[in-house]
């Protein structure tokens, strides 16, 4: 095993629901359910204002090849189909469902019928499953590699290194048998003869359930991977260098190195769904940020509105003046609570005025943090220089296209500059130019 | 029910948090790890290091405000670059030199070298640097009378160990070179309290250890060969000398390894190291000057931006080459 690290950073944990059980929250009273919710070709409504649906009815669904089926996550009465700006900026449908509070379970749920991988990864797409890392790529197509023989190694990332979030963690203590379950599924269908979960050392507890557990099974063929507890471990392509020690350029796939890997939700969905048949409809997350009454770690149907999330946490302690969905190193600030949750959120952040405002930039004074800070050794100084010229020529001999977005440089910059985010405008510039 | 709701939210890129390490901060942890050569200076030449350095603070920082309200700039001066170069200024010009001169060399600091090229992070040279070249080259006289340790700042004169070495006599001996109790400019005499302050920055991670080391490595290397070929001195002994003698240690330390005016990359930090080593002796034992850091560093500034340019060739590629 590779013992090389990639250049990382520091980042306080703020793991403050770190203790906190999960509690599945009350069935709101109305429910959003977005029909885009995975990268890729959103899905059509499958009903109608007025029809009454049940919980894991397929509601939307599409014939993409990228693409996953939506499933409703309450039963009632769907009482209106609406449009919606989404938090990226976009054009959102929304299925909206008056809910009845009984949540009915439809009776097509059953445990899925799987005998080969042709059938496994039609079951995975019917489970309407996603990446629940974040990244939200539809999992049926990892879990179909074109190079099916190459493949060999299957990776966990449970690295959770973005600070505040701790429902991956939570998942873990758990419902860890679900996640090796799920684990098994795929190695066995896919043919993966090993199996890491790579887990940050500030979740000791969780390593230790873990290990116990696989002992327990006599599973020999899946481990644990303790990963240093810095910013970004979690990040894909640093997380296959940190336990393969192999390099993954950017546009390179994990099948191509003959990795399977996704988020260990990812995986715990995948032992809960053949365990129960309910497809994806309920997501849980961390909510945590000093503008929240009680933080917690919740499980909430998809399509709840925010606000009705923060209200199952005590509400709002103080004017909330920026809300994330996601950690605060990657996530996304959203312009209104009045959004719905969707299948990758893992942590719903409010803060207050103090932490949301953004500070002032100054001028740079080339103390080369950035590109210490980044795992890809970039030069973020040299990129944002060559993004002031529009130079899509040197922003691609500076390998503009390697960098992941991860913020580290944005972070630790002490002129506090917006390094990440140029480095996101000058991909654009590259992209533009059309230089391969 | 009626909820109430917040549309009105602050949208903005990742990420959301920084770090608490600013500009001023680092620049408050330099200044921090100029103090304990400072005390031994005011130790060694008198009270009259503490007016001087005072001084020299605060007609740098009143440049730079001054500068930034003519010019209705964002004002800069909070920032303490101004201080620092200011501090530097004092640390490298005698504990006698008069008022009026060291409030020149902040001005050519300030102004000129830094603010007229653009302010912090702008400027192509170290302001301090700089500042004691013109003071040195200008006022030849007031720049090298040397008030006599622990006599203050009186007009007494003493020579530099590195001034004995060109003129001939007794050289001090190791010991109180390493201590600090000989000739020089203020800040640069002590080189246990240079280290002390070094070292600290180098744990507090605010500069990289490759530029000093890499600079000392090459001063106490080519002393060393130099002398043992030539036969003019012990190799080991001259070797220890040229590293604690003059500048090299407050030059390594605390001038060399200014951000702005330094390559970024650790190549880079290693050509800039060794170039200054090289130049540093090359005008010791050959020049006519007895000393040559402050050349050195210049220099080598003056390359930086080429050094950055040739190393970047080597440095992209993301991680590493493909290796699949």
């Amino acid at each position: 095993m590779s013992q090389k690290h990639l250049n990382s950073i520091h980042v306080s944990h703020y793991k403050h629901t770190a203790g906190c059980a999960t509690e599945v929250m009350t069935t709101p009273d109305v429910v959003k359910i977005s029909m885009s919710q995975h990268i890729g070709a959103p899905c059509k409504p499958l009903v109608k204002k007025g029809d009454y649906v049940k919980v894991g009815q397929l509601i939307g669904d599409v014939d993409a090849f990228v693409s996953a089926p939506i499933h409703s996550s309450v039963s009632g009465t769907v009482i209106a189909i609406e449009d919606q700006r989404s938090a990226a900026g976009g054009n959102d449908t929304l299925v909206v469902i008056e809910t009845d509070k009984k949540q009915e379970i439809h009776e097509e749920i059953k445990q899925p019928e799987v005998n080969d991988l042709p059938s496994f990864v039609k079951a995975v797409r019917e489970s309407g499953l996603v990446g629940l890392g974040g990244a939200s790529f539809p999992t049926h197509i990892k879990f179909n590699p074109k190079n099916i023989d190459d493949v060999h190694t299957l990776i966990v990332n449970a690295a959770e290194c973005e600070p505040f979030i701790t429902s991956d963690h939570r998942l873990m203590l758990e419902d860890a048998e679900d996640l090796i379950s799920g684990m098994q599924l795929v190695m066995k269908y896919i043919g993966l003869d090993e199996g890491f979960i790579g887990i940050e050392d500030n979740k000791p507890d969780a390593i230790e359930h873990l290990d116990k557990l696989l002992a327990e099974k006599g599973i020999t063929n899946i481990k644990t991977f303790k990963l240093q507890a810095r910013y970004p471990k979690g990040a894909e392509r640093v997380l296959v260098y940190e336990i393969t020690g192999k390099t993954m350029n950017a546009g390179v796939l994990p099948a191509d190195l003959g990795i399977i890997l996704s988020n260990v939700t990812t995986f715990a969905f995948v032992g809960q769904y053949f365990r129960t048949g309910m497809p994806l409809v309920s997501k849980r997350m961390t909510v945590d940020g000093d503008a929240v009454t009680e933080p917690k770690n919740v499980i909430a149907p998809i399509g709840t509105m925010i606000n009705d999330v923060i209200e199952f946490c005590g509400g709002y302690k103080q004017e909330p003046r920026k809300i994330l969905m996601g950690g605060p190193m990657m996530g996304r600030a959203i312009f209104s609570d009045e959004m719905p949750i969707v299948k990758n959120n893992n942590a719903i952040l409010a803060f207050s005025n103090e932490q949301s405002l953004v500070k002032e930039e100054t001028a740079c004074i080339n103390c080369g943090r950035c590109h210490q800070a980044c795992p890809f050794k970039l030069i973020p100084t040299a990129l944002a220089d060559a993004y002031d010229r529009r130079d899509a020529q040197a922003l691609s001999d500076l390998k503009v296209m390697q960098c992941m977005e991860c913020g580290s440089c944005s972070y630790i910059c002490p002129a506090r500059r917006p390094l990440g985010f140029t480095n996101k405008l000058g991909k654009a510039v590259v992209k533009e130019a059309g230089i391969k | 029910m009626e909820k109430k709701t917040y549309s009105n939210l602050i949208v903005s890129s990742a990420p959301h948090i920084v770090t608490s390490t600013d500009t001023t901060k680092i620049m408050a942890m330099v200044i921090m790890a100029l103090i304990p050569s400072f005390l031994v200076s005011v130790y060694v030449f008198g009270m009259r290091v503490i007016t001087l350095t005072l001084v020299c603070i605060v007609a740098s920082m009143f440049f730079e405000w001054g500068y930034n309200k003519l010019m209705k700039k964002t004002q800069t001066v909070g920032d303490l670059s101004a201080a620092l170069t200011g501090l530097l200024i004092a640390f490298n010009v005698p504990s006698g030199l008069p008022i009026w001169i060291a409030i020149l060399g902040c001005f050519i600091a300030i102004i000129i070298v830094k603010q007229l090229y653009g302010g912090i992070g702008k400027n192509l040279v170290n302001p301090a640097i700089t500042a004691r070249i013109v003071l040195f080259i200008s006022f030849a006289t007031e720049m090298t009378t040397w008030p006599i340790p622990k006599m203050g700042a009186d007009a007494v004169s003493t020579a530099t160990p590195l001034g004995i070495l060109t003129e001939g006599g007794e050289l001090p001996n190791n010991m109180e070179l390493f201590l600090g109790f000989v000739g020089g400019s203020m800040g640069e005499v002590s080189a246990i309290a240079l280290l002390i302050g070094g070292l600290f920055l180098i744990w507090k991670k605010i500069i990289s250890p490759i530029i000093p080391a890499c600079f000392i490595g090459t001063v106490a290397v080519f002393a060393f060969a130099y002398y043992s070929i030539s036969g003019t001195g012990d190799g080991l002994q001259m070797a220890i000398f040229h590293v604690f003698a003059g500048g090299v240690m407050l030059g390594a330390f605390f001038m060399a390894t200014d951000y702005v005016t330094t390559p970024l990359l650790p190549m880079g930090k290693v050509i800039f190291g060794i170039g200054c080593g090289l130049i540093t002796m090359l005008i010791r034992v050959f020049g006519s000057y007895p000393e040559g850091v402050s050349f050195s560093i210049l220099l080598m500034n003056v390359l930086t931006p080429l050094i950055d340019n040739f190393c970047q060739k080597r440095m992209y590629g993301g991680a590493k080459k493909n290796e699949k």
